[in-house]
Protein backbone atom coordinates (compact mmCIF):
# COMPACT_ATOMS: atom_id res chain seq x y z
CA UNK A 1 0.00 0.00 0.00
CA UNK A 2 0.92 3.80 -0.71
CA UNK A 3 0.84 6.65 1.34
CA UNK A 4 0.51 10.44 0.09
CA UNK A 5 3.04 13.27 1.85
CA UNK A 6 1.15 16.32 1.85
CA UNK A 7 4.69 17.95 2.06
CA UNK A 8 5.65 16.52 -1.37
CA UNK A 9 3.90 19.42 -2.73
CA UNK A 10 4.49 23.25 -1.67
CA UNK A 11 0.22 23.83 -0.33
CA UNK A 12 -0.33 26.63 -3.34
CA UNK A 13 0.06 23.37 -5.70
CA UNK A 14 -1.45 21.10 -3.45
CA UNK A 15 -4.43 20.34 -5.72
CA UNK A 16 -6.44 17.10 -4.73
CA UNK A 17 -9.33 15.40 -6.66
CA UNK A 18 -11.66 13.43 -5.62
CA UNK A 19 -12.47 10.02 -6.97
CA UNK A 20 -14.04 6.86 -6.73
CA UNK A 21 -12.23 3.18 -6.46
CA UNK A 22 -14.66 0.48 -6.18
CA UNK A 23 -17.25 3.41 -5.13
CA UNK A 24 -15.10 4.72 -2.38
CA UNK A 25 -14.01 8.58 -2.22
CA UNK A 26 -10.58 9.08 -2.20
CA UNK A 27 -8.57 12.48 -2.48
CA UNK A 28 -5.92 12.33 -4.30
CA UNK A 29 -2.63 14.90 -6.03
CA UNK A 30 -3.87 16.20 -9.09
CA UNK A 31 -1.77 14.85 -12.16
CA UNK A 32 -1.51 11.40 -10.31
CA UNK A 33 -3.13 8.68 -12.52
CA UNK A 34 -5.92 6.23 -11.87
CA UNK A 35 -3.50 3.58 -11.37
CA UNK A 36 -1.85 5.64 -8.55
CA UNK A 37 -5.21 6.21 -6.83
CA UNK A 38 -5.69 2.76 -6.74
CA UNK A 39 -2.43 2.30 -4.94
CA UNK A 40 -3.45 5.06 -2.59
CA UNK A 41 -7.04 3.38 -1.34
CA UNK A 42 -5.32 0.51 -0.63
CA UNK A 43 -7.98 -2.07 -2.72
CA UNK A 44 -6.19 -5.52 -2.76
CA UNK A 45 -6.87 -5.79 -6.35
CA UNK A 46 -6.75 -3.61 -9.00
CA UNK A 47 -8.26 -6.87 -11.72
CA UNK A 48 -8.07 -10.07 -11.83
CA UNK A 49 -6.52 -12.56 -14.61
CA UNK A 50 -9.09 -13.26 -17.44
CA UNK A 51 -7.28 -17.04 -17.47
CA UNK A 52 -6.43 -17.83 -13.56
CA UNK A 53 -8.40 -15.39 -11.32
CA UNK A 54 -5.39 -13.93 -9.91
CA UNK A 55 -5.52 -10.59 -8.32
CA UNK A 56 -3.10 -7.97 -9.92
CA UNK A 57 -1.71 -4.46 -8.78
CA UNK A 58 -0.51 -2.16 -11.33
CA UNK A 59 3.59 -3.15 -11.72
CA UNK A 60 5.14 -1.02 -14.13
CA UNK A 61 3.36 2.49 -14.11
CA UNK A 62 4.59 3.61 -17.71
CA UNK A 63 2.10 1.43 -20.06
CA UNK A 64 3.88 -1.19 -20.58
CA UNK A 65 2.36 -4.08 -18.56
CA UNK A 66 -0.70 -3.77 -18.40
CA UNK A 67 -1.55 -5.26 -15.36
CA UNK A 68 -3.26 -2.12 -13.99
CA UNK A 69 -6.25 -2.23 -16.69
CA UNK A 70 -9.14 -1.21 -14.57
CA UNK A 71 -12.94 -0.24 -15.60
CA UNK A 72 -12.94 3.65 -15.60
CA UNK A 73 -15.66 5.72 -16.23
CA UNK A 74 -17.66 3.01 -17.55
CA UNK A 75 -14.90 1.97 -20.23
CA UNK A 76 -13.54 -1.84 -19.57
CA UNK A 77 -9.86 -2.82 -20.10
CA UNK A 78 -8.26 0.46 -19.77
CA UNK A 79 -4.37 1.18 -18.92
CA UNK A 80 -4.98 3.04 -15.62
CA UNK A 81 -1.18 3.94 -15.44
CA UNK A 82 -1.87 6.27 -18.49
CA UNK A 83 -4.87 7.88 -17.52
CA UNK A 84 -4.65 11.00 -15.25
CA UNK A 85 -7.68 11.20 -12.52
CA UNK A 86 -10.34 13.78 -12.85
CA UNK A 87 -13.23 15.23 -10.55
CA UNK A 88 -15.87 12.41 -9.95
CA UNK A 89 -14.20 9.80 -11.78
CA UNK A 90 -15.18 6.32 -11.41
CA UNK A 91 -12.47 3.61 -11.02
CA UNK A 92 -13.33 -0.25 -10.95
CA UNK A 93 -11.48 -3.46 -10.82
CA UNK A 94 -11.40 -5.31 -14.17
CA UNK A 95 -12.85 -8.77 -13.39
CA UNK A 96 -11.48 -11.07 -16.04
CA UNK A 97 -12.29 -10.37 -19.52
CA UNK A 98 -14.71 -7.92 -20.62
CA UNK A 99 -18.01 -8.89 -20.98
CA UNK A 100 -20.04 -7.57 -23.74
CA UNK A 101 -23.44 -6.14 -22.20
CA UNK A 102 -26.70 -5.40 -24.05
CA UNK A 103 -26.41 -1.96 -22.78
CA UNK A 104 -23.06 -0.91 -24.63
CA UNK A 105 -22.80 2.14 -25.78
CA UNK A 106 -19.83 3.97 -27.34
CA UNK A 107 -17.95 5.97 -25.00
CA UNK A 108 -18.31 9.92 -25.33
CA UNK A 109 -15.63 11.76 -26.82
CA UNK A 110 -13.83 14.28 -24.32
CA UNK B 1 -0.69 20.21 -43.27
CA UNK B 2 2.65 17.91 -43.83
CA UNK B 3 5.37 18.28 -40.76
CA UNK B 4 8.98 18.23 -41.87
CA UNK B 5 9.18 16.25 -38.58
CA UNK B 6 6.96 14.28 -36.22
CA UNK B 7 8.88 12.84 -33.09
CA UNK B 8 6.94 10.31 -30.96
CA UNK B 9 7.97 10.96 -26.89
CA UNK B 10 8.38 14.02 -25.19
CA UNK B 11 11.80 12.71 -22.64
CA UNK B 12 14.74 14.11 -22.82
CA UNK B 13 15.47 12.90 -26.80
CA UNK B 14 11.92 14.28 -27.86
CA UNK B 15 12.67 18.19 -25.85
CA UNK B 16 16.13 18.14 -27.33
CA UNK B 17 15.06 17.44 -31.17
CA UNK B 18 11.94 19.12 -30.77
CA UNK B 19 14.24 22.18 -29.86
CA UNK B 20 16.95 21.68 -31.77
CA UNK B 21 14.87 21.11 -35.05
CA UNK B 22 12.65 24.42 -34.00
CA UNK B 23 15.75 26.11 -34.11
CA UNK B 24 16.98 24.81 -37.72
CA UNK B 25 13.71 26.45 -39.24
CA UNK B 26 11.71 22.98 -39.29
CA UNK B 27 8.58 22.85 -38.59
CA UNK B 28 7.61 20.17 -36.12
CA UNK B 29 5.65 18.69 -34.19
CA UNK B 30 6.15 16.58 -30.54
CA UNK B 31 3.32 13.43 -30.00
CA UNK B 32 3.55 12.22 -26.01
CA UNK B 33 1.41 9.43 -24.37
CA UNK B 34 1.97 11.61 -21.24
CA UNK B 35 -0.07 14.48 -20.07
CA UNK B 36 2.99 16.68 -19.52
CA UNK B 37 6.99 16.42 -21.09
CA UNK B 38 9.41 14.59 -19.68
CA UNK B 39 9.39 11.47 -20.30
CA UNK B 40 10.05 8.83 -17.61
CA UNK B 41 13.12 9.69 -16.06
CA UNK B 42 11.89 13.36 -15.35
CA UNK B 43 8.11 12.21 -15.19
CA UNK B 44 5.71 15.07 -13.97
CA UNK B 45 9.33 17.62 -13.35
CA UNK B 46 7.28 20.80 -14.08
CA UNK B 47 4.26 19.52 -11.21
CA UNK B 48 7.15 17.45 -8.53
CA UNK B 49 9.37 20.66 -8.21
CA UNK B 50 8.35 21.62 -4.86
CA UNK B 51 9.67 17.80 -3.47
CA UNK B 52 12.48 17.94 -1.61
CA UNK B 53 12.88 13.88 -1.98
CA UNK B 54 13.39 14.63 -6.05
CA UNK B 55 16.20 17.46 -5.55
CA UNK B 56 19.16 16.93 -7.28
CA UNK B 57 19.48 16.05 -11.16
CA UNK B 58 15.60 15.33 -11.39
CA UNK B 59 14.32 19.09 -10.44
CA UNK B 60 17.25 21.16 -11.83
CA UNK B 61 18.45 19.16 -15.16
CA UNK B 62 15.23 18.25 -15.80
CA UNK B 63 13.01 21.26 -14.62
CA UNK B 64 15.52 23.26 -17.29
CA UNK B 65 14.71 20.96 -20.15
CA UNK B 66 11.23 21.21 -20.01
CA UNK B 67 11.04 24.68 -19.73
CA UNK B 68 13.47 24.96 -22.26
CA UNK B 69 10.55 22.48 -24.33
CA UNK B 70 7.77 24.76 -23.27
CA UNK B 71 9.76 28.31 -24.30
CA UNK B 72 10.11 27.37 -27.96
CA UNK B 73 7.31 28.84 -30.53
CA UNK B 74 6.36 26.82 -32.92
CA UNK B 75 6.33 23.19 -31.39
CA UNK B 76 3.24 21.80 -32.26
CA UNK B 77 3.26 19.80 -28.67
CA UNK B 78 0.46 17.05 -28.45
CA UNK B 79 0.15 15.67 -25.06
CA UNK B 80 -2.00 12.82 -24.04
CA UNK B 81 -1.59 11.10 -27.61
CA UNK B 82 -0.82 7.71 -28.16
CA UNK B 83 0.69 6.28 -31.88
CA UNK B 84 -1.04 3.37 -32.75
CA UNK B 85 -0.27 3.04 -36.25
CA UNK B 86 2.60 4.44 -38.28
CA UNK B 87 2.90 4.35 -42.00
CA UNK B 88 7.03 5.14 -42.17
CA UNK B 89 6.22 5.33 -46.35
CA UNK B 90 3.84 7.61 -46.37
CA UNK B 91 5.09 9.14 -43.15
CA UNK B 92 1.43 8.61 -41.74
CA UNK B 93 1.06 8.90 -38.30
CA UNK B 94 -2.24 7.42 -36.71
CA UNK B 95 -3.25 8.52 -33.35
CA UNK B 96 -5.53 8.48 -30.75
CA UNK B 97 -6.46 10.95 -28.25
CA UNK B 98 -9.14 11.52 -25.51
CA UNK B 99 -11.54 9.08 -27.41
CA UNK B 100 -10.75 10.40 -30.77
CA UNK B 101 -8.43 9.08 -33.57
CA UNK B 102 -6.38 11.66 -36.21
CA UNK B 103 -3.83 11.26 -38.76
CA UNK B 104 -0.63 13.25 -38.96
CA UNK B 105 1.76 13.71 -42.00
CA UNK B 106 5.72 13.95 -41.96
CA UNK B 107 8.35 13.93 -43.97
CA UNK B 108 10.64 12.41 -41.43
CA UNK B 109 9.79 10.67 -38.15
CA UNK B 110 11.42 10.31 -35.03
CA UNK B 111 10.77 7.81 -32.69
CA UNK B 112 11.96 8.74 -29.20
CA UNK B 113 9.96 6.60 -27.50
CA UNK B 114 12.95 5.24 -24.47
CA UNK B 115 13.11 2.27 -22.60
CA UNK B 116 11.66 -0.11 -20.04
CA UNK B 117 12.58 -1.65 -17.33
CA UNK B 118 13.70 -5.08 -18.11
CA UNK B 119 11.54 -7.72 -16.29
CA UNK B 120 12.36 -9.66 -13.60
CA UNK B 121 10.50 -13.33 -13.89
CA UNK B 122 11.19 -14.15 -10.10
CA UNK B 123 8.60 -16.46 -8.45
CA UNK B 124 5.71 -14.58 -7.32
CA UNK B 125 6.53 -11.45 -9.06
CA UNK B 126 2.64 -11.34 -10.13
CA UNK B 127 1.72 -10.99 -6.93
CA UNK B 128 -0.50 -7.50 -5.96
CA UNK B 129 2.76 -5.68 -3.86
CA UNK B 130 5.32 -6.74 -6.14
CA UNK B 131 6.09 -3.94 -8.48
CA UNK B 132 9.08 -2.67 -10.65
CA UNK B 133 11.88 0.14 -9.01
CA UNK B 134 10.70 2.84 -11.50
CA UNK B 135 6.75 1.94 -11.00
CA UNK B 136 7.56 3.61 -7.22
CA UNK B 137 9.54 6.19 -8.61
CA UNK B 138 7.26 7.40 -11.11
CA UNK B 139 4.46 7.11 -8.05
CA UNK B 140 6.78 9.38 -6.53
CA UNK B 141 7.22 11.95 -8.94
CA UNK B 142 3.33 12.17 -10.43
CA UNK B 143 1.79 11.65 -6.65
CA UNK B 144 4.25 12.32 -3.77
CA UNK B 145 3.53 9.08 -3.01
CA UNK B 146 5.75 6.55 -1.09
CA UNK B 147 5.25 3.16 -0.14
CA UNK B 148 4.15 1.87 3.80
CA UNK B 149 5.36 -0.94 5.92
CA UNK B 150 8.24 -2.85 5.28
CA UNK B 151 9.53 -1.95 1.27
CA UNK B 152 12.33 -3.82 0.06
CA UNK B 153 14.23 -3.10 -3.23
CA UNK B 154 15.96 -5.95 -5.05
CA UNK B 155 18.29 -6.29 -8.04
CA UNK B 156 21.25 -4.39 -9.47
CA UNK B 157 21.72 -0.96 -11.25
CA UNK B 158 21.84 3.18 -10.83
CA UNK B 159 18.13 2.80 -10.17
CA UNK B 160 18.19 1.09 -7.16
CA UNK B 161 20.51 3.78 -5.57
CA UNK B 162 19.00 6.34 -6.70
CA UNK B 163 15.70 5.50 -5.89
CA UNK B 164 17.06 4.17 -2.26
CA UNK B 165 18.03 7.48 -1.66
CA UNK B 166 14.65 9.12 -2.71
CA UNK B 167 12.61 7.44 -0.62
CA UNK B 168 14.52 7.38 2.51
CA UNK B 169 14.29 11.18 2.07
CA UNK B 170 10.78 10.81 1.63
CA UNK B 171 10.27 9.19 4.86
CA UNK B 172 10.28 5.41 4.32
CA UNK B 173 11.62 3.70 7.57
CA UNK B 174 12.13 0.19 6.40
CA UNK B 175 13.62 -0.11 3.60
CA UNK B 176 16.38 -2.61 2.41
CA UNK B 177 18.45 -3.31 -0.87
CA UNK B 178 18.60 -6.40 -1.90
CA UNK B 179 21.68 -6.48 -4.54
CA UNK B 180 22.11 -9.01 -7.15
CA UNK B 181 25.00 -9.54 -9.13
CA UNK B 182 28.15 -10.90 -8.70
CA UNK B 183 31.18 -9.77 -6.45
CA UNK B 184 33.48 -10.26 -9.14
CA UNK B 185 31.69 -7.75 -11.48
CA UNK B 186 33.61 -4.70 -10.31
CA UNK B 187 36.88 -5.83 -11.54
CA UNK B 188 35.60 -6.61 -14.63
CA UNK B 189 34.07 -3.27 -14.54
CA UNK B 190 37.09 -1.28 -14.24
CA UNK B 191 38.65 -2.90 -16.96
CA UNK B 192 36.56 -1.48 -19.24
CA UNK B 193 37.64 2.38 -18.45
CA UNK B 194 36.28 5.95 -19.10
CA UNK B 195 36.29 6.40 -15.38
CA UNK B 196 38.09 9.53 -15.90
CA UNK B 197 35.70 10.96 -18.67
CA UNK B 198 32.93 9.84 -17.31
CA UNK B 199 34.30 11.15 -13.94
CA UNK B 200 30.80 13.26 -13.47
CA UNK B 201 28.38 10.69 -13.95
CA UNK B 202 30.77 8.50 -11.56
CA UNK B 203 30.67 11.22 -8.97
CA UNK B 204 26.81 11.23 -8.92
CA UNK B 205 26.67 7.37 -8.22
CA UNK B 206 29.11 7.28 -5.22
CA UNK B 207 27.61 10.45 -3.61
CA UNK B 208 24.19 8.47 -3.85
CA UNK B 209 25.61 5.60 -2.29
CA UNK B 210 27.30 7.70 0.29
CA UNK B 211 23.60 9.33 1.09
CA UNK B 212 22.19 6.09 1.40
CA UNK B 213 25.04 4.95 4.10
CA UNK B 214 24.25 8.20 5.80
CA UNK B 215 20.59 7.90 6.61
CA UNK B 216 21.09 4.27 7.26
CA UNK B 217 20.26 1.80 4.51
CA UNK B 218 20.49 -1.29 5.07
CA UNK B 219 22.28 -3.17 2.11
CA UNK B 220 22.65 -7.32 1.41
CA UNK B 221 25.12 -7.86 -1.53
CA UNK B 222 25.34 -11.24 -3.35
CA UNK B 223 21.74 -12.12 -3.62
CA UNK B 224 20.49 -14.72 -5.75
CA UNK B 225 17.44 -17.36 -5.86
CA UNK B 226 14.99 -14.13 -5.11
CA UNK B 227 11.18 -15.11 -4.25
CA UNK B 228 8.25 -13.76 -3.22
CA UNK B 229 5.59 -15.20 -1.49
CA UNK B 230 2.19 -14.79 0.23
CA UNK B 231 -1.36 -15.46 -0.06
CA UNK B 232 -3.39 -12.79 -2.79
CA UNK B 233 0.00 -10.46 -1.68
CA UNK B 234 3.75 -10.39 -1.37
CA UNK B 235 4.10 -11.27 2.55
CA UNK B 236 8.09 -12.78 2.42
CA UNK B 237 10.69 -12.04 0.49
CA UNK B 238 13.28 -14.93 0.27
CA UNK B 239 16.71 -15.53 -1.08
CA UNK B 240 20.04 -17.10 -0.78
CA UNK B 241 23.26 -15.39 -0.06
CA UNK B 242 26.03 -17.72 -0.14
CA UNK B 243 24.80 -21.13 1.44
CA UNK B 244 22.37 -19.44 3.60
CA UNK B 245 18.50 -19.20 3.19
CA UNK B 246 17.35 -15.81 3.89
CA UNK B 247 13.63 -14.32 4.73
CA UNK B 248 11.85 -11.04 5.02
CA UNK B 249 8.67 -9.88 6.12
CA UNK B 250 7.69 -7.41 3.52
CA UNK B 251 4.74 -5.40 2.34
CA UNK B 252 6.78 -4.10 -1.04
CA UNK B 253 9.16 -5.54 -3.68
CA UNK B 254 10.38 -3.31 -5.96
CA UNK B 255 12.60 -5.45 -8.77
CA UNK B 256 14.84 -3.58 -10.84
CA UNK B 257 17.66 -5.34 -13.64
CA UNK B 258 18.44 -2.51 -15.61
CA UNK B 259 16.54 -0.63 -18.35
CA UNK B 260 16.14 -2.26 -22.05
CA UNK B 261 15.12 -0.45 -25.24
CA UNK B 262 11.52 -0.42 -26.03
CA UNK B 263 11.19 -1.43 -29.14
CA UNK B 264 7.44 -2.87 -29.56
CA UNK B 265 7.10 0.06 -32.55
CA UNK B 266 10.49 -0.42 -34.00
CA UNK B 267 9.96 -4.11 -34.33
CA UNK B 268 6.15 -3.40 -35.70
CA UNK B 269 8.34 -1.62 -38.46
CA UNK B 270 10.39 -4.47 -39.42
CA UNK B 271 13.08 -2.18 -38.54
CA UNK B 272 16.91 -4.15 -38.54
CA UNK B 273 17.84 -4.58 -35.05
CA UNK B 274 20.99 -6.40 -33.36
CA UNK B 275 21.13 -8.48 -30.00
CA UNK B 276 23.16 -7.10 -27.29
CA UNK B 277 24.66 -10.03 -25.59
CA UNK B 278 25.74 -7.88 -22.71
CA UNK B 279 22.72 -5.86 -22.01
CA UNK B 280 20.47 -9.13 -22.39
CA UNK B 281 18.30 -7.24 -24.71
CA UNK B 282 17.62 -6.57 -28.27
CA UNK B 283 18.19 -2.42 -30.16
CA UNK B 284 17.12 -0.75 -32.98
CA UNK B 285 20.58 -1.12 -35.69
CA UNK B 286 21.86 2.86 -36.04
CA UNK B 287 24.22 4.78 -37.29
CA UNK B 288 25.34 8.00 -35.74
CA UNK B 289 22.87 10.24 -36.10
CA UNK B 290 20.39 7.64 -34.86
CA UNK B 291 19.12 6.66 -38.42
CA UNK B 292 17.41 3.29 -38.99
CA UNK B 293 17.04 0.91 -41.92
CA UNK B 294 14.35 2.74 -43.01
CA UNK B 295 15.27 5.69 -44.96
CA UNK B 296 12.81 8.07 -43.19
CA UNK B 297 13.04 6.46 -39.31
CA UNK B 298 15.43 7.97 -36.66
CA UNK B 299 15.53 6.92 -33.21
CA UNK B 300 16.97 8.92 -30.73
CA UNK B 301 17.47 8.16 -26.80
CA UNK B 302 17.08 4.95 -24.64
CA UNK B 303 15.01 3.71 -27.02
CA UNK B 304 18.14 3.09 -29.15
CA UNK B 305 20.13 1.72 -26.82
CA UNK B 306 21.14 2.28 -23.00
CA UNK B 307 22.61 5.56 -22.50
CA UNK B 308 20.71 7.86 -19.82
CA UNK B 309 18.98 10.89 -20.05
CA UNK B 310 22.66 12.90 -21.11
CA UNK B 311 22.98 10.67 -24.27
CA UNK B 312 19.67 10.68 -25.57
CA UNK B 313 19.42 14.47 -25.00
CA UNK B 314 22.30 14.89 -27.21
CA UNK B 315 21.33 12.05 -29.38
CA UNK B 316 18.01 14.05 -30.33
CA UNK B 317 19.88 16.91 -31.56
CA UNK B 318 21.88 14.71 -33.70
CA UNK B 319 19.21 13.40 -35.20
CA UNK B 320 17.31 16.78 -35.55
CA UNK B 321 20.30 18.43 -37.39
CA UNK B 322 20.36 15.18 -39.72
CA UNK B 323 16.23 15.62 -40.23
CA UNK B 324 17.56 19.24 -41.43
CA UNK B 325 20.34 17.62 -43.35
CA UNK B 326 17.87 15.10 -45.40
CA UNK B 327 14.55 17.72 -45.80
CA UNK B 328 17.65 19.73 -48.16
CA UNK B 329 18.12 22.33 -45.30
CA UNK B 330 22.29 21.81 -45.48
CA UNK B 331 24.85 19.69 -47.27
CA UNK B 332 26.75 16.74 -45.15
CA UNK B 333 29.87 19.58 -44.26
CA UNK B 334 27.36 21.97 -42.24
CA UNK B 335 25.50 18.79 -40.76
CA UNK B 336 29.25 18.02 -39.08
CA UNK B 337 30.02 21.41 -38.05
CA UNK B 338 26.37 21.63 -36.45
CA UNK B 339 27.00 18.44 -34.73
CA UNK B 340 30.24 19.11 -33.21
CA UNK B 341 28.70 20.14 -30.04
CA UNK B 342 26.23 17.51 -29.29
CA UNK B 343 28.29 14.53 -30.84
CA UNK B 344 30.41 15.95 -27.86
CA UNK B 345 28.06 15.63 -25.30
CA UNK B 346 26.80 12.46 -26.08
CA UNK B 347 31.05 11.01 -26.26
CA UNK B 348 31.51 12.71 -22.80
CA UNK B 349 27.92 10.95 -21.47
CA UNK B 350 28.55 7.40 -22.89
CA UNK B 351 32.25 7.13 -21.38
CA UNK B 352 30.61 5.45 -18.15
CA UNK B 353 28.88 3.29 -19.75
CA UNK B 354 30.93 0.39 -20.61
CA UNK B 355 31.89 0.57 -16.89
CA UNK B 356 27.92 0.55 -15.55
CA UNK B 357 26.98 -2.69 -18.66
CA UNK B 358 29.58 -4.78 -17.03
CA UNK B 359 29.40 -3.84 -13.24
CA UNK B 360 24.98 -4.14 -13.76
CA UNK B 361 25.81 -6.75 -16.24
CA UNK B 362 22.32 -9.12 -15.95
CA UNK B 363 22.69 -12.27 -14.48
CA UNK B 364 21.57 -15.24 -17.46
CA UNK B 365 18.42 -15.96 -14.93
CA UNK B 366 16.33 -12.86 -16.47
CA UNK B 367 16.50 -15.39 -19.71
CA UNK B 368 15.93 -18.20 -17.69
CA UNK B 369 13.69 -18.57 -14.88
CA UNK B 370 12.69 -21.40 -13.30
CA UNK B 371 10.27 -23.69 -14.47
CA UNK B 372 7.35 -22.98 -11.91
CA UNK B 373 8.23 -19.18 -12.83
CA UNK B 374 5.29 -17.02 -14.62
CA UNK B 375 6.81 -15.59 -17.46
CA UNK B 376 4.11 -14.62 -19.50
CA UNK B 377 1.42 -12.78 -16.68
CA UNK B 378 -1.05 -11.75 -19.35
CA UNK B 379 -1.61 -15.45 -20.12
CA UNK B 380 0.04 -17.17 -16.87
CA UNK B 381 2.19 -19.30 -19.15
CA UNK B 382 5.26 -20.42 -17.18
CA UNK B 383 9.09 -20.92 -17.79
CA UNK B 384 8.35 -24.76 -18.13
CA UNK B 385 5.54 -24.53 -20.55
CA UNK B 386 7.52 -22.10 -22.85
CA UNK B 387 11.14 -24.97 -23.01
CA UNK B 388 8.10 -28.07 -23.86
CA UNK B 389 7.05 -26.01 -26.45
CA UNK B 390 10.95 -25.14 -27.23
CA UNK B 391 11.41 -28.88 -27.15
CA UNK B 392 8.11 -29.98 -29.04
CA UNK B 393 9.23 -27.85 -31.87
CA UNK B 394 8.44 -24.05 -31.46
CA UNK B 395 11.67 -22.54 -33.17
CA UNK B 396 10.76 -19.19 -32.43
CA UNK B 397 8.74 -16.55 -30.12
CA UNK B 398 5.94 -16.08 -32.81
CA UNK B 399 5.44 -20.23 -32.57
CA UNK B 400 5.74 -20.36 -28.89
CA UNK B 401 2.72 -17.43 -29.41
CA UNK B 402 0.90 -19.70 -31.30
CA UNK B 403 1.31 -22.88 -29.14
CA UNK B 404 0.32 -21.06 -25.74
CA UNK B 405 -0.84 -17.97 -26.36
CA UNK B 406 2.31 -16.73 -24.69
CA UNK B 407 2.39 -12.76 -25.87
CA UNK B 408 -0.69 -13.09 -27.25
CA UNK B 409 -2.46 -11.03 -24.14
CA UNK B 410 -2.98 -7.30 -24.00
CA UNK B 411 0.80 -6.16 -23.07
CA UNK B 412 1.55 -8.16 -26.79
CA UNK B 413 4.49 -9.24 -25.49
CA UNK B 414 6.32 -6.44 -24.48
CA UNK B 415 7.47 -8.41 -20.97
CA UNK B 416 7.76 -11.58 -22.15
CA UNK B 417 9.11 -11.58 -25.69
CA UNK B 418 12.90 -11.51 -24.78
CA UNK B 419 12.65 -13.83 -21.66
CA UNK B 420 10.40 -16.35 -24.07
CA UNK B 421 13.20 -16.10 -26.61
CA UNK B 422 16.47 -16.86 -24.34
CA UNK B 423 13.84 -20.10 -23.13
CA UNK B 424 14.21 -21.44 -26.54
CA UNK B 425 17.58 -20.60 -27.36
CA UNK B 426 18.63 -22.35 -24.13
CA UNK B 427 16.03 -25.06 -24.16
CA UNK B 428 17.52 -25.90 -28.33
CA UNK B 429 20.96 -24.63 -27.94
CA UNK B 430 20.73 -21.78 -30.18
CA UNK B 431 21.85 -18.11 -30.17
CA UNK B 432 18.99 -15.56 -29.33
CA UNK B 433 19.85 -14.22 -33.83
CA UNK B 434 18.51 -17.04 -34.71
CA UNK B 435 15.65 -17.73 -32.35
CA UNK B 436 14.64 -13.98 -33.78
CA UNK B 437 11.73 -12.20 -31.59
CA UNK B 438 8.40 -11.41 -31.46
CA UNK B 439 6.77 -9.03 -34.23
CA UNK B 440 4.24 -6.78 -33.42
CA UNK B 441 1.55 -5.19 -35.27
CA UNK B 442 -0.46 -2.55 -35.13
CA UNK B 443 -2.75 -1.22 -33.06
CA UNK B 444 0.11 -0.40 -30.90
CA UNK B 445 -1.62 0.44 -27.90
CA UNK B 446 -5.50 -1.05 -27.71
CA UNK B 447 -7.82 1.32 -28.71
CA UNK B 448 -11.94 1.16 -29.15
CA UNK B 449 -14.41 0.74 -32.15
CA UNK B 450 -15.43 3.59 -31.04
CA UNK B 451 -12.28 5.90 -31.14
CA UNK B 452 -11.30 4.00 -34.35
CA UNK B 453 -14.48 5.46 -35.72
CA UNK B 454 -14.35 8.76 -34.31
CA UNK B 455 -11.95 10.68 -37.10
CA UNK B 456 -11.63 14.04 -35.53
CA UNK B 457 -8.54 15.72 -36.32
CA UNK B 458 -10.04 19.00 -34.14
CA UNK B 459 -9.98 16.83 -30.68
CA UNK B 460 -6.40 16.23 -30.60
CA UNK B 461 -5.07 18.49 -28.18
CA UNK B 462 -2.24 20.72 -29.35
CA UNK B 463 -0.41 23.01 -26.87
CA UNK B 464 1.96 25.29 -28.98
CA UNK B 465 1.17 26.93 -32.11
Amino acid sequence: MFRRRPEARPATQDRLVEVFVAGRPIRVPEGASAAAAVLLSGAPAIRTTPVGGAPRLPYCMIGICFDCLAEIDGVANRQSCLVPVAPGMRIEPQIGARVARADDTAPEAA
Amino acid sequence: MIYDLAIVGAGPAGMAAGIEAAALGLSVTVLDEQPAPGGQVFRAVEAASGDAALAGEFRDAGGALAAAFRAVRGIAYRPQTTLWHLDPEAGLLSVVSGGATAEIQARRILLATGAQERPVPIAGWTLPGVMSAGAAQILLKTAGAVPDGSVVIAGQGPLCWLLAVQLLRAGVERLTLLETGSGGAFRDALRAGGLWTGRKLLAKGLALMRETRARGLRVVRNVRDLRAEGDGRIRTVRWRQGSRDHALACDTLLLHEGVIPSTHITRALGLDHDWDARQLCWRPRLDRWGATSHANVAVAGDGGGIGGWEAAAAGGRLAAIDAAHRLGRFDAAVRETRAADASKARHAALALRPFLDRLYRPGPGVLAPADDTIVCRCEEITAGQVRDAARLGAAGPNQVKAYLRAGMGPCQGRMCGTVVAGLIAETRGTSMESVGALRPRAPFKPMTVGELANQRPDAIPELTA
